[in-house]
């Protein structure tokens, strides 16, 4: 379990530090929310999906579309805008579509959708999960509220994954939350749980244990992860309103250097080439690739 | 099937509702009160939930969270019809609507479908106040992906619902208040007017002739003010022996400009009703894309609600609404 969560984390590492040097490079056109530092909760929790499970996301989104896909050059052909991107660059970098997994840009506003794919897979007779990734800012959004009552009275296999990684932007937790976040699911009799964030081994122990029982006796979940956000909010962001000091003392509890620790550093030096290699290769054929077809499409579907 | 003698509007939607449960098990049903006893605020619901256990959902008050989980339905393989109780309460579901349901499809690479039916009456004219009169579908106007229609009681209601729920995009289909205890088909003088219904399902467009001969006028609409429409043609028949051709298409959006053309090439002479207000609504768009197409007598008039909320005492609201005067006035005045 060990190596695989590592690869996972270390290709999402250094695929969003590749993305934001393509930015400076001036070969990408837009943004991007990178999810450095927040790793671990993306491979662990990945780690304990099955194939009948479902992912949405958000706009900080390239590590649970790696974690849950692998499809690396799926994300760089789309985030570059080439034919052969997952949504034929429509989406780009914050929305995302792969058979088990769909992300938007707006807060909250795919909190709703998981709750439908989860009833879909309820009246199926299916024992899937629908995960759905928020932050702690989201958790500003009414909608969040109104699909914890609809998921809590309708029994749905549904887990909110709050990714609290202390900042909503640049506005920081205590500024935007009141309450506990933990009680705000159990207001609606949503069973909530924390979890410490940037240990994946933790983050998976912790995932496989819930989503067992999820199994067994279907139904919502909050899960809460306390992590911190290495980069900054997207790329234009100096983090100008966080202190040095707290950057730091996050830094020294880095998800990667704490799993690395772990490995053997030969496996892990191996890891690193192999991942290094692939994202290579990714690169040199996505830099090759024709531009994605300007075609319209259909606009109104019938 | 049961076949109703000279059923309502509201039966003619219900009557779809049945068959399309009947013969799809993924059509659900949502909506706040939609079950039986109530069967829903417009009663168009009655008995369904009775008839087909487990697939009518009451849901709390939460029109966003509805929206977003009928969206995800639909992307779970589920056909949803999802009744928003008032449209206007649209704005509580718009960002599902507009940034989810409606984007899917194009956002996603056309990979996926959103077989998403939103239900909602629209209209005043009763006496409900600012908040429970209006005609908020003018919202959605250029969102690209979503579909509006806006079938009456002159057009085949249930054909068009069928086709909306079978179909792979999102639609938001606005009913009309005033249409529901309306019979389908029924005319205010049926010895003056001629109602012809062309094409099919979602395409229906519906043909009004008031008066013999060939129209002097076209008047476009849709919706449920087709009846004040009838009597405003009525009216100027009867006064100047005008004759007009309401034409009401079916789906709104996108607007069809061919759906008038014939007619507008013949009479030369356009206004363009809606209940909704005329700052900004379907008429400056069916103006728009009509100019230049043919050759017009006279600059093309627009009727609709004053730029002002909808007062609930009765004056009030029938002076922000648009009335067969005020449509006369513009007929008269394309005809001068």
């Amino acid at each position: 379990m060990i190596p695989e969560l590592y690869r996972t984390m270390f290709l999402i590492r250094t695929f969003e530090e590749l993305v934001g040097r393509l930015f400076r490079q001036g070969l990408l056109f837009g943004t991007t929310h990178a999810c450095i530092g927040q790793e671990a909760v993306a491979a662990g929790l990945a780690a304990a999906l099955g194939p009948e499970d479902m992912v949405l996301s958000n706009h900080r989104g390239h590590g649970h579309f790696l974690a849950v896909t692998d499809d690396l050059d799926g994300l760089l052909l789309e985030i570059m805008g080439r034919e052969g991107g997952v949504c034929g660059g429509r989406g780009g970098s914050q929305h995302l579509r792969a058979p088990r997994f769909y992300s938007n840009g707006v807060q909250g506003g795919m909190v709703p959708v998981a709750a439908g794919l989860a009833l879909a897979e309820k009246l199926r007779g299916g024992k899937g999960l629908t995960v759905c990734f928020i932050g702690d800012g989201t958790l500003g959004q009414g909608v969040v509220y109104e699909t914890l009552n609809l998921a809590s009275l309708w029994g749905l296999p549904l887990v909110f994954a709050v990714e609290n990684n202390q900042y909503a932007m640049s506005t920081p937790v205590r500024d935007a939350l009141a309450g506990s976040i933990l009680m705000r699911g159990e207001a609606f009799g949503v069973p909530s749980a924390e979890c410490p964030g940037n240990d994946a081994q933790q983050v998976a122990a912790f995932a496989n244990e819930h989503f067992s029982r999820l199994r067994e006796c279907p139904g919502p979940m909050v899960m809460v992860f306390d992590t911190y956000r290495l980069c900054g909010h997207s790329k234009s962001d100096d983090c100008a309103y966080r202190a040095r000091e707290e950057e730091e003392r996050w830094a020294r509890r880095d998800p990667l250097a704490q799993l690395e620790a772990r490995l053997d550093a030969g496996a892990a030096a191996a890891i690193r080439a192999e991942v290094g290699a692939r994202l290579d290769q990714a690169l040199a054929r996505a830099i090759k690739a024709p531009e994605a077809c300007p075609s319209v499409g259909g606009h109104h579907a019938r | 099937m049961r076949a109703e003698a000279d059923p309502t509007y509201a039966g003619a939607i219900a009557e779809a509702l049945a068959e399309l449960l009947e013969a799809d098990p993924k059509v659900l049903l949502l909506g706040e009160d939609i079950r039986d006893p109530y069967g829903g605020a417009f009663k168009v619901t009655k008995g369904l939930s009775t008839r087909f256990p487990g697939r009518v959902l009451n849901t709390p008050i939460s029109e966003a969270a509805m929206t977003g989980l009928a969206t995800g339905l639909a992307l779970g393989g589920w056909r949803p019809v999802l009744e928003i109780m008032f449209a206007d309460f649209l704005t509580l579901a718009a960002d599902q609507l507009i940034n989810h349901a409606a984007k899917f499809t194009w956002m996603y690479g056309d990979g996926v479908g959103v077989p998403l039916v939103v239900r909602t009456p629209s209209g005043g004219y009763r006496g409900y106040g600012p908040t429970h009169s209006q005609c908020l579908e003018r919202l959605f106007f250029g969102v690209p992906g979503l579909r509006v229609a806006a079938p009456t009681h002159l057009h085949r209601p249930g054909e068009a619902l069928k086709e909306a729920v079978a179909g792979a995009g999102p639609v938001l289909f606005v009913e009309n208040k005033a249409c529901y205890s309306r019979k389908l088909g029924a005319l205010a003088h049926p010895g003056r007017s001629v109602l012809a219904v062309s094409r099919l399902g979602m395409d229906q467009c519906s043909s009004l002739l008031v008066g013999q001969g060939p129209p002097d006028v076209t008047l476009l609409c849709y919706g449920g003010i087709v009846g004040l429409a009838e009597a405003a043609a009525l009216d100027i028949l009867a006064r100047e022996e005008l004759v007009t051709e309401i034409i009401v298409p079916l789906t709104i959006q996108p607007f069809d400009p061919g759906c008038c053309l014939a007619s507008l090439c013949e009479t030369r002479r356009l206004v363009v009703l809606e209940e909704g207000p005329q700052a900004f609504g379907w008429g400056a768009e069916a103006v728009a894309s009509l100019s230049g197409l043919c050759q017009l007598d006279a600059p093309a008039r627009r009727v609709g609600a004053a730029d002002v909320p909808i007062g609930s005492a009765r004056q009030l609201e029938l002076g922000c609404l648009p009335s067969a005067q005020d449509i006369v006035q513009a007929l008269l005045d394309v005809c001068e």
